[in-house]
This record gives C-alpha cells, structure tokens and sequence, in this order.
C-alpha cells in the first residue's frame, strides 16, 4: 500500500480505500499491498476483505498454511506474524503490510535442515492425517520461544488453540517436550 | 463476506474522525470482527484500521494503579510481571481466555468490544430473528437450546451471556475505560439488554477507547480468577468468579472483599449482595457458601441452563475459600 493511505479523514465525506470521494457511498477497491514472507517481498493486488490466510494459499500458493475452519476455532492455519503465533484467517492480508511473516514453508534452513521442532514431529509420529501439522508446529515454535513449554501440563494449555482430529495429542505433546527440551540444552 | 473499504489511520485523532462515519467499524485485532464478517453478521462499509497507530500499546503498571493501553496485546498484558503481581485476577482472566494465537492478535481495548454473542446470533441464513442484529425480530435462543445462556440480566428481548474474561476481573476491581472526552466505569460501559439488545456498550458515534485503568488496592494484590467450564481450555465460562480479598490483621476477618461473575450475565456482572454479606465476617467455609448464594438471587433461567444457578455460588465459594488458603 502507499503511503497516501496513511491519512486524516475529513471531517465529513467518504472514503475510496483512503482517497475521500465526495458524494458516493464508500465503494471496495483494489489495494496494491507489499507482504514480506519468510523473508521475501511480494507484491499483491487484493480486496480489503482477503485474509491473510487465502493470501498465501490462493495467491502466493504457499499451501502449507492450511484452512481447516476459517473462523479462529481451529489453528490450522497458525503463522507467525513479527514472530508471534497468530491465526491467518482472521487476519487481513491489508494488516500486516511491514509485518515480517513467517509460515511453515520457511522454518526449515534454506539446505533442507529441518528445525527442531518438525524433527522431533517426526521423531515422535506426532501426527496421523498431517493436515494439522503445519499449524501445529508454527504454534509449538512460538510456544516454545514464549516459555511456555515447561511442563506437559502447561504445553497442553498453550498448545490448546491448535485442534487434531485424528487425535494425535499425546504425541504432539511429546514431540513439544522433546523440542523445548532440546532448543533448551 | 462482503467487501469494504480499507482506511489505515495513524493516529488517535484520526481514527475518532473515521469512527463517526456511518457504516465504519473499527479494525484492531480483528479476531471477532473478522469471525463476524464472515458469518454475515458483521457488514462495514469501511473498516478502519487502527493496529498501526503507535504508542497505544503501553503497560504502566505501579502498586496504586494500572495504565493499560487500548493496543496492548492480550497476550502481553497477561504475561506482564507486574500485572502478575499486582493484579493477578487480571493475568489469570486473560490467559484462560480464547487461545494463545487469538490472544496474541486480539487487544485490549477491542476485548472489551467484543460483541456479547450467541450461537443463534452467529447465525444469520438459520435464524433471522436477533433482536441484537435485527431490533424487534424477536430472539430465536428463548424457546431454543438454552445451555449456555445467562441467568441474570437477562430480558425478553435478549439472553446472550457476555462471553469474556477481562472484564469480570475489571469490574470486579472497579477498572475504568478512557474514551478521550469520557472516562467511565467499566461496570457502566456495559449495557444489560433491557429493549434494546442491540446496544452493548456506552459508547458513541466517534468516540475510541485508548486506555483502561485499575485502581491498585490490598483485595486486587490477593486476587483469583477462577473458570470452570465444560474442557479445561479453549473454552467460555459455565461460570467463572473474579475474586479479591482483604483480611484484618487477625487473618480471618474479612476487612474487603470484591467478587464478579461470568458466564453466567449479559454483561460482566458485580456481585455486591455476597461482598456486602461478607464484609466484616470471618472468612469460614459455611459462612462463605452461604453468602455465595445470595449472587443467584435474582437469576432465571431458561430450562437447560438452570445448572448455572447452582454452579455459580459453588465458583464464588471456592475461589474464595482458596483465596483464603493463600497467604
């Protein structure tokens, strides 16, 4: 987005995403908006309304971040936003311009090493379908740097916002011990 | 969801002037508004987006007073040490709210905004009559699946329970909310439902919320917020009680005692007939119990949610008695 967005309102009138048109009811426009992922800039062309979430999957095709309920109940599509776990469906794309935004796809080292976190999922069989995973283990990743992960008890309650229907939960948390454990000594 | 228009604002002042305009909402955290949005509930024309506005975000906080700004995270507030130790109802509220991804998004200001919903009022294309959405087309929960709905506050038009955490410990600690030109009572910025369900909060056209404040006192330093609920995370309150507790010096005379309830209101609700039953009294378990339950006393129900009425007094009681268990 330009900086012309960045505005004082008039004291009356409309606005055309930031520019006042006189008159006319505020209609949707395209926003042209710059998002840094896993340390890349893309530009995008979006309706306000895009999330953050179809963003990267629709438009970036970064398919990683998954959409399980697309309403916040689920955390399927847990990312990380200025290195804090948020959720990609409630945020909008237009909202986190500046931000620096990591997913899935850029956790790993750029050889391939897997970090700590997706080896100890694998370790631990910490999954069945998979389609969880990746929320699962963006969450784990901030839990663990957030201090969060200091007893099997405490990873279950700050582990809570990321469902697995398959039910994979006593490996998952296993897998996050094991990590936090790890990234510790 | 339908599409708006998109208005970043980079100041306080500006985002008074875009709130007054017809048809915007508000954009922080966005975790209820965007959920609502896309049920169909929620439809700004303009959504203005305040997240960017800087120096909102502040947590001052000494022993006489708390300074939380409008911005601060959910997340930050609750892991703040001193909000730990001053005001660790506060704390206590926040962390069992929502999930840690929710909390690091959703703000403190945009807390207390979130709208007061039920599962019918999230529900647009099943059921049209919403007094909250739709004034006058009636309330489809009375007569409905009732199991969550609240016992006390309740009126014809809407039984909606107030969802959140927060603010049972805020008015339970007499918190109040800056709006600027207005400062109120927290307790007073929330509306029962009465005939206009649709009106939630005491606020106006323009008006922006930048800051709550917590008086510090002896009952918020040994304080509790105590959620039972039907799993034991991610989850609303069956019923929820924000606890504070002053002794005299023989350390079983209660000198203060400040007790809210959640879960269980349309609003975040004091309950000041079991703190004035209790002042003065000594803090055993019979006395306690009994004067629980003077919380219920004006409760109705509305058939699969009568369990709130025993559950209630039962959270208050224990909160209170391991308040008491604490040195």
């Amino acid at each position: 987005m330009t900086s012309q967005t960045i505005i004082d309102p008039p004291e009356d009138g409309h606005f055309r995403n930031g520019q006042a048109s006189n008159g006319s009811a505020p209609s949707p426009t395209t926003l042209s908006i710059h998002l840094t992922i896993n340390g890349r800039d893309h530009a995008l062309d979006i309706e306000p309304r895009v999330t953050l979430l179809d963003a990267l999957r629709e438009r970036l095709h970064l398919t990683g971040t998954k959409k399980g309920c697309d309403h916040g109940q689920c955390g399927a599509c847990t990312v990380h936003v200025d290195g804090e776990r948020v959720l990609a469906c409630l945020t909008l794309a237009a909202q986190v311009e500046g931000r620096s935004i990591t997913t899935i796809e850029g956790l790993a080292d750029e050889d391939g090493t897997l970090h700590a976190v997706q080896a100890a999922f694998l370790e631990q069989d910490a999954f069945q379908c998979g389609y969880c995973t990746p929320g699962q283990i963006m969450s784990a990743v901030a839990c663990i740097r957030e201090g969060h992960a200091g007893s099997d008890e405490e990873i279950r309650e700050y582990m809570a916002g990321n469902l697995c229907r398959c039910g994979a939960y006593p490996h998952i948390v296993a897998a996050v011990r094991q990590a936090a454990e790890g990234l510790r000594s | 969801m339908r599409d708006f228009s998109y208005l970043r604002v980079d100041s306080v002042e500006a985002a008074r002037n875009a709130a007054a305009l017809p048809g915007a909402m508000l954009l922080a955290g966005g975790t209820t508004l965007i959920d609502l949005a896309k049920c169909g509930v929620a439809e700004p024309a303009t959504v203005i987006d305040i997240s960017y506005i800087e120096g909102l975000n502040a947590i001052d906080v000494t022993a006489d007073r708390a300074v939380i700004g409008a911005l601060a995270k959910m997340s930050h507030v609750a892991d703040n040490a001193e909000v730990k130790s001053h005001f660790p109802a506060v704390s206590e509220a926040l962390w069992q709210a929502a999930s840690a991804q929710l909390r690091n998004m959703a703000t403190i200001g945009g807390n207390l905004m979130q709208r007061t919903r039920c599962p019918y009022f999230r529900d647009p294309q099943n059921f049209p009559a919403c007094n909250k959405r739709e004034p006058g087309s009636g309330c489809s929960a009375i007569g409905g699946v009732t199991r969550g709905h609240a016992v006390l506050g309740t009126s014809e038009a809407c039984i909606a329970t107030y969802p959140g955490d927060l603010a049972i410990a805020l008015v339970a600690f007499d918190a109040e909310v800056d709006l600027g030109e207005r400062k109120l009572k927290v307790e007073d910025f929330f509306l029962a439902p009465g005939a206009t369900a649709e009106r939630e909060h005491d606020i106006r056209p323009g008006e922006v919320i930048t800051a709550i404040e917590i008086p510090g006192s002896a009952a918020a330093r040994r304080s509790t917020y105590l959620k039972v609920r039907d799993r034991q995370s991610y989850e609303f309150a069956a019923a929820s009680a924000a606890v504070g507790l002053e002794l005299e010096g023989d350390g079983r005379t209660i000198r203060d005692i400040r007790v809210a309830v959640g879960g269980v209101a349309t609003k975040p609700w004091r309950a000041r007939e079991v703190e004035d039953a209790l002042k003065g009294k000594p803090l055993d378990e019979a006395t306690v119990r009994k004067a629980s339950e003077l919380a219920m006393e004006s409760a109705v129900d509305h058939g699969a949610n009568h369990y709130k009425i025993a559950l209630a007094p039962r959270v208050i009681a224990r909160a209170i008695l391991q308040l008491g268990e604490t040195a």
